[in-house]
């Protein structure tokens, strides 16, 4: 497992950087043994199914929770030792709201700056800034609780940056929210990489969404199971997904098994089997496989594949099967 | 990693701490010190208020109950006692009582939204901000305090009502008290809330506690010739020590007989020695404090 790896910007001070990392829960291991780094200006993803021990890795990063073992640093100081330090110079947007739906935005906002110090002279521009960035300048005298959820999920946003931030940590960003939201939402996140001088850190459990990030780190059980770039993981897989339609669909099976060599199931009403190089297949298969073929696609690898080929589990079976339910009350009950 | 490689990490980022000439309006967060935690207590304070003041059903509700005891309660009850109140109205006498049990609710209640900010996340936001928990504590113990005297000036206004001169001495010396009371009954509050997870076991514990409080801080009759058991009850209840300064001040403006006042507001004995008002006072604000300290340290443990 080569889990320490260099950022695109090796040799510059790291950003987050984490060393044989635990955190146990009486009897649960939640976090077992954990090293990565993120270098500065880097979007960095967590991937996995609930449970997989994502949260708790970013509340100790956070300062929520103490580690049980390992280091991890975070801008540069310890986030046991160092807590305030840590905590002046990271954003948080937690997978819950956070806002007190009973004050305006700009009220939650000025707490927030309140809290964090932010100097009264900045606090105007600063404020416009941020709301402006998340589109809610025009709503700023609402009160919270007469906005969306996607609304308040950008109001987290431009509070986690009232304070001008190092590292801004997202938990599961577009959690809950509708399709259209989601993608909105990373418009914003794309556009902050771009405005400000930030690292994002941040975990997700919607394949689609890890493609954002310039590096994945995937998890699985309390430990990281590789890190790359999504071109690279996607690459590692190597073979394409076929599905095919045919007019007898268990002979189809049996004669992808004794002529091709390959296992292939069911999944969706089709047939399913993976093949290095699928487009050169398909007119191949067509000539030999003796059952007639109503349909047929072919899918480059996605981050799906790259999860099942490292953890030999589709992400949804993971979290269907995994204790996370039971981590995840321990982690609650802790809070 | 090596300890010195950490050093060097750190060093490395404060050397590179400068202004960003890139980054418009990029604030600069200074480093932790008292003008910041002031800030932080100042905010979590308007905060308070800014929420009451929101909240107009819980301004009317926290009135009813001491409207009810002091008027249905107070003149119901004063057919069955003229002959044993000295000439003085029941109302009048029940007026501390009143002022007491307003704080005493208010102040709890208020309190209690430091559950109700963990169950919606928002304790959250500011358990991990950059500040120590005690100004978090404190912040917040000022605007139930706050919140709780303002509600305790509304019956305060109504001395008029129940034959309570409004002289600004009386209403110096009550209000004084009612602030020190609102804050000691905050602090309890976030003592209790900072370690009761759910808000329905918060209210079954103070529904719990607050009668018992109450109706054993002598509010509703004369600290004087009490059954022992009664009398140490009486004694140990912290509540006690705020509401007889109250009554002793109230009786002082009253224009009752001498032996009227010694009936009614006989003042807080220990053992025969009458305690006067200021080591009463102390009292309770030794009990504010105290919890106060409690309640920092449950915040802090439960990091």
């Amino acid at each position: 497992m080569s889990s320490v790896s260099v950022g695109p910007q090796g040799g510059s001070p790291r950003a987050i950087s984490v060393r044989g990392l635990v955190k146990r829960y009486d009897s649960v291991e939640a976090v077992r043994g954990v090293d990565f780094d993120v270098a500065p200006g880097e979007v960095f993803g967590f991937l996995g199914p609930n449970g997989a021990g994502k949260s708790t890795t970013i509340n100790v990063l956070c300062t929520l929770i103490r580690p049980t073992a390992g280091t991890a640093l975070v801008a540069g100081y310890d986030v046991a030792r160092q807590r305030d330090q840590v905590r002046r110079n990271i954003g948080l947007v937690f997978q819950d709201t956070t806002l007190d739906s009973y004050l305006t935005a700009e009220q939650n906002l000025r707490f927030h700056a309140e809290l964090y110090g932010v100097p009264r002279a900045s606090l105007p521009d600063r404020m416009r800034q941020v709301l402006e960035m998340v589109g809610l300048w025009e709503r700023r005298g609402s009160v919270v609780m007469t906005f969306s959820g996607g609304m308040k999920r950008r109001l987290e946003i431009a509070r986690g940056l009232m304070h001008s931030p190092r590292v801004l940590f997202l938990d599961e960003p577009t959690v809950g929210l509708d399709p259209q939201t989601r993608s909105s939402i990373w418009g914003y996140i794309q556009e902050l990489k771009r405005a400000e001088d930030i690292t994002i850190f941040l975990t997700t459990h919607y394949m689609d969404e890890a493609e954002y990030c310039d590096r994945i780190a995937i998890m699985d059980a309390g430990q990281i199971v590789v890190i790359d770039t999504p071109e690279a993981l996607k690459a590692s897989v190597g073979t394409d997904r076929v599905k095919i339609s045919t007019t007898d669909d268990p002979a189809a099976i049996a004669a992808l098994r004794d002529r091709f060599g390959m296992e292939a199931k069911m999944s969706e009403g089709a047939v399913m089997f993976s093949v290095p190089g699928g487009e050169q297949f398909v007119p191949r298969l067509f000539g030999e496989l003796g059952v007639p073929i109503t349909s047929v696609s072919v899918a480059r690898p996605s981050l799906d594949d790259v999860f099942m080929s490292y953890t030999g589990t589709t992400i949804r079976d993971a979290e269907a099967a995994s204790s996370s339910d039971f981590i995840r009350m321990a982690v609650r009950a802790r809070r | 990693m090596a300890v010195s490689e950490d050093q060097a990490l750190i060093d490395s980022r404060r050397a590179g701490e400068g202004p960003r000439a890139h980054a418009v309006a990029r604030v600069r967060v200074p480093e932790t010190g008292m003008a910041h935690e002031l800030r932080a207590v100042k905010v979590v304070w308007q905060r308070e208020l800014i929420r009451f003041g929101r909240d107009r059903m819980r301004i009317i509700t926290a009135l009813i109950q001491p409207v009810l005891f002091l008027f249905v309660l107070g003149t119901g009850l004063s057919q069955l006692t003229t002959g044993t109140t000295q000439g003085v109205n029941l109302r009048t006498f029940m007026f501390p009582g009143a002022l007491a049990m307003t704080v005493l609710f208010t102040s709890v209640f208020s309190a209690g939204s430091i559950v109700w900010d963990r169950e919606f996340g928002f304790l959250r936001e500011m358990l991990v901000a950059p500040i120590s928990r005690a100004s978090i504590v404190v912040g917040k113990a000022l605007g139930g305090a706050t919140v709780a005297t303002f509600q305790g000036v509304v019956i305060l206004a109504m001395a008029g009502l129940v034959g309570v001169p409004y002289s600004p001495t009386l209403i110096l010396a009550v209000l004084g008290e009612l602030m020190l009371l609102s804050f000691t009954l905050t602090a309890f509050g976030i003592m209790a809330a900072a370690r009761i997870k759910s808000f329905q076991a918060f209210m079954a514990l103070t529904q719990m506690l607050l009668m018992p409080l109450f109706f054993l801080s002598g509010a509703l009759f004369p600290l004087g010739n009490l059954p022992s058991w009664l009398r140490l009850l009486t004694r140990v209840n912290p509540l006690t020590y705020a509401v007889d300064p109250i009554r002793r001040s109230v009786f002082a403006h009253l224009d009752v007989s001498a032996h009227a006042r010694d009936v009614l507001a006989p003042g807080l004995t220990w053992g025969g020695w009458r305690v006067p008002i200021y080591l009463e006072l102390v009292v309770v604000a030794a009990f504010g404090i105290g919890m106060l300290m409690i309640g920092v340290a449950e915040f802090r443990r439960a990091e």
